[in-house]
C-alpha cells in the first residue's frame, strides 16, 4: 500500500489528522523536497511529531530508481511532499508505476499554494488561468543563456482573456530559491526584448512565506514591486488579468497595492 | 637604443596607412629554413643586429626551441621596410613547420593575408610544403617563393649553371602544380608563382643573399654572377650587392596584397555573417571607425602583463579601456594593454587600427579562435581549421599531490594557448588527460608544463584516441526524461561523407546565414526537409529537427543539443569522441509547465535516446593514420618497407630519385609508437622520415572487440559492452 500525503503549506503541523494518522501507522515514511519544500520545519522536528524514521529521497532516487517502491507490495508506506500531493508535482508518474506493480494507491490530501494564493490575495479561485513556472536561466555549454519565455506567453494568453496567473518560482539545488524580485526582473526582461507590452504597467502580487505566522502579501506595478524586500523563501507571484472590483479592493486594502488598482474594474 | 626608438616611431605611424601595410607568414616544411629566413630579414630591416642574427635564431625566442633547432611556436614580429622610397610596414609570423605543431601554421595563416613559401632547392616540396601551401590557400592567403640554399646546390651537389637553373625550374613547377590541385580558381587568377614576373626569389637565408627577376634589373647581377659568387665562395659581397631582405621584402610588398585589398577577399572565406551588414562592410573595408572584429589566433602568457591575445583585428580600432565581448562567452570584459610585437618584445600602443596583427591584454574570456568585438551578438569568425585532428592522449599526473590544484589551472593555460590540445578529466578515473596531434606534440607541452609552469608532472605513455561512428540506419529511438513527462524520438543515421567533408572544410556552418547553408547541403544530397531543419552541429556530427508546431520546443531545443554534445564527446560504446554521425529530432512530447521539462529532465532525455540508437546501429570504432615518408638509399629500401608493413602499414606510393627510394605508406597510428628507433635499425639510421594526418578508417573487425575492451578497461567501464536497453529506462 503507497499513500501519498500532502504536507500543506509551512510546518510540520499543516498535515491532516488523517495525514498524520497514518504516518504513525506506516512501516516506511519516505519525503520529497525538490518539488517544494517547508521552511518552517526540519525533518528532525517531523520525525518527532511522527514518532517515526523519515528517509529523505533524492530527485533521482523518486526519477530515476524508485527502487524504494517495490517494498510497498508487503507493507505501509507513506511518500510525503509539501503542499498538496499531486499538484505542481510530476508525481503522477509514480502512481503509475506503483499501479503497473499492483501496488494498491491512495490520497491524503494536504492545503495547496494554489489555493492559498486565493486567500491571501482575495484574488478569486474562478479568474484564474493557466498557471506557469519560471525556471532560473540555464547557460548552455555553447555559451547560449537560455531564458524561459514560456510564462511570459502564458501571462499574455490569461491576461487575453482577462484571467490571473499562478507564477510558481524554481527551486533549485544550485541555484537556490527564486525570489519575487528575480522572476519580475526576468518576466520584464523579456517584455524589453520582446516588446509586447504585457508587463508593462501590469499589476503584479508576489507572496512570501505562506501558511506561516508572518506571510508578506503586497501587491504594486510590476515596475515598482521587483524591488519590494520580500525576505525569507519561498515566495510566489500571482499576475492579475482583469480585476472583479472586490479583488481590487482587496489587492488595495489587504496587500497594499496602489489606489489605482480600483479604477479599471469590472 | 635611439635606433629602436626610431624604428618604433616609424611603426606606430605606418600602422595607420593601410596600403603601407603588409601581413604575412613564413611557411615551410622541417629545416628548409624559414626561421633563418625571418632572422636576416629582421637583421636587413634594422631590427636586430647584422652579427646576430642566423645565429641566435632570434624569433626562437623558447629555449626549448633554440635547444632542438625547430621553431615551435608561432613567433610575431613587425618591421619597416623601404621599397620606391616609400616605407612600408611588415607584420610577420614565423611558424613551425614540424607536422605536430601544424596547428600553430593554420591559426597563423588566419592572422595573415600573404605567404612567403620557403623550399629547398635540394630537397624541393616536401609533404609538409604541400600542408601548409593548402593551409594558406584554404584561408584566402595568397603565395610568393622563396627558393632556399641555393647555394649548396653549387657547392655540394655541384651542379653547372646550366643545370641550376633547370632545378630551380623544377621546384616552381612543383609549387604550381601544387596550387593547381589545391585550388584551379586561384591559380587561374594569378595565384601561380612565376619567376619572370618576379614573385619568386631564390638564395639563401644563411648566407644572406637573394636574387629575382625583379632584383636582378635593378642590380645588374644575373644567374651567371650568382653562380660564380658561390663557386669562388664569395657569398659576402653577394650578399652587399643582393641582400636578402631587398630581395625578399620587395616582392612581399610588390605582390602580396594590402590588407584592405586582402580583405575584401579574406573575409567572405572566413566569416559567414551577413556581408551586406553594417559590420560585415566595415570589415570587408578594414574600416578604423567601425564596430570592433579581432580574431585571437595566439595567446601567450607573459610574466608581468599576464594573458597575451594576439590576433587579426579586421575592423575597428583597439584601444585601452574599451569594453568588448567574447564569442561563446556572455560576459564583458575590459581591454588593458594594447600593443605590437617586436620580436620577443612587445610593444605598447595607444591604438590600433583595423589591418593589424595586435596584441592586447585584459580579454579574460579569449581563447585561441575566439572573435572578440564590440557589437554584441556578433556573428563569429568561422572557427579555425585545423587539418589535423588530436589522435594520441597521455594521463597526466601531478607528482606531488600538493600540486593538483595548480597542476589543474596549468592545464587550464595550456589549453588556451593551444587550442589543437584538448584537455580532458575522466570523471570516472579522476585523472587529466592531453590530446594532441601526436607524440612530439605532447612532449613539448608536458616539458613546458614543467619548464615554463613549475609543476612536476608525470604522464603515462601515449594511448591512441579512437572515434565511433555507426554503420547503419535505425528507427526511431523514444528518449524519456527522468520524470517521464518528456519524450523525444530521435533517429540515427552515417553521415554523408561528403557533407562531414563540408564540414570539416567549413564551408557548412551554424554560422553561416540559414539559407545559404540549406542550399549548400541540398547541393551534397540532403533532403530539403533535412538541410532546413539543422539545429546543431558539433565537429563532424550534426543535429537535424524536422518536427513541426510543438509548442515551447524553441526552447527546449537548446537542452536537447547540450544532450546530443554530451554523447558526441563520449559514444555509448568507449567514451570516445563521436564521428559522422546524424541525428534526426522526429517528434517530442513535453510537459506543459517549463520547470518540468528543465535541464536534469531533457538532457538525459535526449543523451540516452541518442545512445541508445548508436548501439543499435552498430556503434563501431575508426582508428586514425598517419602517412609516413621514408626517404632512404634503395639498397636499404626491403628494411624499410618489411618495418611498415609490419606496423599494419600500406605501401601507397614508392618513387625513385637517383640512388634513393622515397615510399609514401599509409600507417595506423596505434601501430606508430617506437618507430623511430626500429626505422633507424633496421635502415642503419640511413632512412629519412616526416609524418602527416591521414584521416581515419574503420578498425579491422579481427581486432575490434580486443581495442573496446582494452579502451573500456583503461577508462574504468565495466567488461560487459553496454545494451541500448541499459539507455532505455523502464
Amino acid at each position: 500500500m503507497l499513500t501519498f500525503i500532502g504536507l500543506g503549506l509551512f510546518d510540520e503541523y499543516d498535515i491532516s489528522l488523517k495525514g498524520l494518522e497514518a504516518v504513525r501507522e506506516a512501516d516506511l515514511v519516505y519525503v520529497e523536497f525538490y518539488t517544494s519544500c517547508l521552511m518552517g520545519t526540519t525533518l528532525e522536528k517531523m520525525e518527532k511529531l511522527y514518532g517515526k524514521k523519515v528517509i529523505l529521497l533524492s530527485r533521482e532516487d523518486v526519477e530515476q530508481n524508485p527502487v524504494w517502491l517495490n517494498y510497498a507490495g508487503d507493507r505501509k508506506l507513506c511518500f510525503l511532499t509539501g503542499g498538496d500531493t499531486m499538484i505542481s508535482t510530476t508525481h503522477v508518474d509514480l502512481r503509475l508505476r506503483a499501479e503497473k506493480l499492483g501496488i494498491e494507491t491512495r490520497l491524503i490530501h494536504g492545503a495547496s499554494i494554489a489555493s492559498a494564493v486565493s486567500g491571501l490575495t482575495g484574488l478569486q479561485n474562478y479568474r484564474f488561468g493557466k498557471s506557469a513556472s519560471i525556471p532560473h536561466p540555464y547557460e548552455s555549454r555553447r555559451g547560449t543563456k537560455v531564458i524561459s519565455e514560456t510564462p511570459y506567453d502564458i501571462i499574455k494568453q490569461n491576461s487575453e482573456l482577462g484571467l490571473h496567473t499562478l507564477v510558481f518560482l524554481d527551486i533549485d539545488k544550485e541555484k537556490g530559491y527564486m525570489t519575487v524580485n528575480t522572476a519580475l526582473e526576468l518576466l520584464l526582461g523579456v517584455e524589453e526584448k520582446r516588446g509586447e507590452g504585457i508587463m508593462r504597467g501590469a499589476a503584479a502580487v508576489g507572496i512570501a512565506r505562506a501558511g506561516s505566522e508572518s506571510p508578506v502579501v503586497k501587491a504594486d506595478y510590476a515596475e515598482n514591486l521587483k524591488d519590494f524586500d520580500f525576505g525569507k523563501p519561498l515566495h510566489i507571484l500571482v499576475i492579475p488579468g482583469k480585476l472583479h472590483f472586490l479583488e481590487a479592493e482587496a489587492l488595495v486594502k489587504l496587500a497594499g497595492g496602489p489606489i489605482g488598482f480600483m479604477k479599471d474594474v469590472e | 637604443m635611439g635606433r629602436r626608438k626610431k624604428m618604433v616611431e616609424r611603426v606606430t605611424t605606418l600602422m595607420n596607412e593601410p596600403t603601407k601595410i603588409r601581413n604575412i607568414g613564413i611557411v615551410a616544411h622541417i629545416d628548409h629554413g624559414k626561421t633563418t629566413l625571418s632572422d636576416n630579414l629582421l637583421a636587413g630591416a634594422g631590427m636586430i643586429s647584422k652579427e646576430l642574427a642566423g645565429r641566435q635564431l632570434f624569433m626562437d625566442s623558447d629555449e626549448e626551441e633554440q635547444a632542438r633547432g625547430i621553431t615551435i611556436d608561432a613567433s610575431n614580429v613587425s618591421m619597416v621596410h623601404s621599397f620606391d622610397n616609400e616605407d612600408y610596414l611588415i607584420n610577420l609570423i614565423d611558424t613551425p613547420g614540424h607536422v605536430d605543431f601544424g596547428g600553430d601554421v593554420t591559426r597563423a595563416m588566419r592572422a595573415v593575408d600573404g605567404a612567403v613559401v620557403v623550399v629547398d632547392a635540394v630537397e624541393g616540396t616536401m609533404p609538409q610544403t604541400e600542408t601548409v601551401l593548402r593551409q594558406a590557400l584554404r584561408e584566402h592567403v595568397r603565395p610568393v617563393l622563396f627558393v632556399n640554399k641555393v647555394d649548396r646546390l653549387i657547392n655540394e651537389l655541384q651542379v653547372d649553371a646550366q643545370e641550376m637553373q633547370v632545378r630551380l625550374g623544377k621546384v616552381i613547377d612543383h609549387v604550381n602544380k601544387l596550387i593547381k590541385n589545391m585550388n584551379p580558381e586561384k591559380y587561374k587568377a594569378g595565384w601561380r608563382v612565376d619567376a619572370a614576373a618576379g614573385t619568386v626569389a631564390f638564395g639563401s637565408a644563411l648566407y644572406n643573399w637573394a636574387i629575382s627577376v625583379p632584383m636582378m634589373k635593378k642590380t645588374g647581377i644575373s644567374f651567371n654572377d650568382v653562380y660564380n659568387y658561390c663557386k669562388a665562395g664569395d657569398m659576402k659581397t653577394l650578399a652587399e650587392k643582393c641582400p636578402l631582405h631587398e630581395a625578399v621584402l620587395d616582392m612581399v610588398i610588390h605582390f602580396l596584397p594590402n590588407p584592405l585589398d586582402a580583405q575584401k577577399g579574406r573575409v567572405p572565406v572566413i566569416w559567414h555573417g551577413d556581408a551586406k551588414s553594417e559590420i560585415g562592410e566595415s570589415m570587408t573595408h578594414a574600416n578604423p571607425d567601425g564596430d570592433l572584429a579581432f580574431m585571437v589566433t595566439d595567446i601567450s602568457v607573459d610574466p608581468h602583463a599576464g594573458e597575451v591575445a594576439t590576433g587579426r583585428l579586421f575592423s575597428g580600432s583597439f584601444s585601452r579601456g574599451m569594453e568588448v565581448y567574447t564569442s561563446g562567452t556572455a560576459k564583458k570584459s575590459r581591454v588593458q594593454q594594447v600593443g605590437i610585437f617586436m620580436g620577443p618584445e612587445r610593444l605598447e600602443v595607444e591604438k590600433i587600427p583595423a589591418g593589424n596583427i595586435a596584441a592586447v591584454t585584459g580579454l579574460k574570456e579569449a581563447i585561441v579562435g575566439s572573435t572578440v568585438t564590440t557589437l554584441d551578438g556578433m556573428t563569429p569568425f568561422e572557427s579555425i581549421r585545423h587539418v589535423s585532428e588530436p589522435v594520441v592522449t597521455v594521463a597526466v599526473e601531478a607528482k606531488h599531490t600538493k600540486d593538483l590544484p595548480k597542476l589543474i589551472e596549468v592545464l587550464r593555460q595550456v589549453a588556451k594557448e593551444d587550442p589543437t590540445l584538448q584537455i580532458t578529466l575522466d570523471e570516472e578515473t579522476g585523472e587529466h588527460l592531453m590530446a594532441g596531434m601526436g607524440e612530439l606534440h605532447l612532449e613539448v607541452i608536458a616539458h613546458r608544463i614543467q619548464r615554463d609552469k613549475n609543476v612536476e608532472i608525470t604522464t603515462s605513455k601515449p594511448i591512441v584516441v579512437y572515434r565511433e561512428t555507426i554503420k547503419k540506419k535505425i528507427e526511431p529511438v523514444e528518449g524519456k526524461s527522468p520524470n517521464r513527462h518528456n519524450r523525444f524520438y530521435i533517429f540515427v543515421e552515417p553521415l554523408d561523407l561528403e557533407i562531414v567533408s563540408a564540414i570539416k572544410a567549413g564551408d557548412v556552418s551554424m554560422n553561416m546565414p540559414e539559407l545559404e547553408r540549406r542550399q549548400k547541403l541540398i547541393e551534397l544530397g540532403m533532403e530539403k526537409d533535412e538541410a532546413k531543419g539543422i539545429v546543431g552541429i558539433f565537429n563532424s556530427n550534426i543535429f537535424i529537427d524536422v518536427t513541426k508546431g510543438i509548442q515551447y520546443l524553441n526552447e527546449t531545443m537548446e537542452l536537447v543539443l547540450d544532450g546530443f554534445e554530451e554523447v558526441m564527446r563520449a559514444g555509448p560504446l568507449t567514451r570516445e569522441p563521436v564521428a559522422n554521425l546524424k541525428c534526426v529530432l522526429v517528434d517530442a512530447k513535453l510537459h506543459e509547465d517549463a520547470i518540468h521539462r528543465g535541464p536534469a529532465q531533457v538532457i538525459p532525455a535526449s543523451r540516452q535516446a541518442i545512445q541508445a540508437g548508436m548501439l543499435m546501429a552498430d556503434d563501431t570504432l575508426l582508428e586514425p593514420y598517419q602517412k609516413v615518408f621514408v626517404q632512404v638509399p634503395q639498397l636499404l629500401m626491403g628494411g624499410a618497407t618489411k618495418e611498415l608493413q609490419g606496423r599494419r602499414g600500406i605501401i601507397l606510393n614508392m618513387t625513385t630519385e637517383g640512388d634513393l627510394a622515397i615510399i609514401e605508406a599509409r600507417v595506423p597510428v596505434a601501430e606508430m609508437f617506437g618507430f623511430a628507433g626500429e626505422i633507424r635499425s633496421a635502415t642503419e639510421g640511413r632512412a629519412m622520415w616526416s609524418t602527416e594526418f591521414g584521416g581515419f578508417d574503420i578498425v579491422p573487425t579481427s581486432i575490434q572487440n580486443e581495442i573496446v575492451g582494452q579502451i573500456r578497461e583503461r577508462k574504468g567501464l565495466k567488461k560487459e559492452l553496454p545494451k541500448a536497453s541499459d539507455y532505455l529506462s523502464m
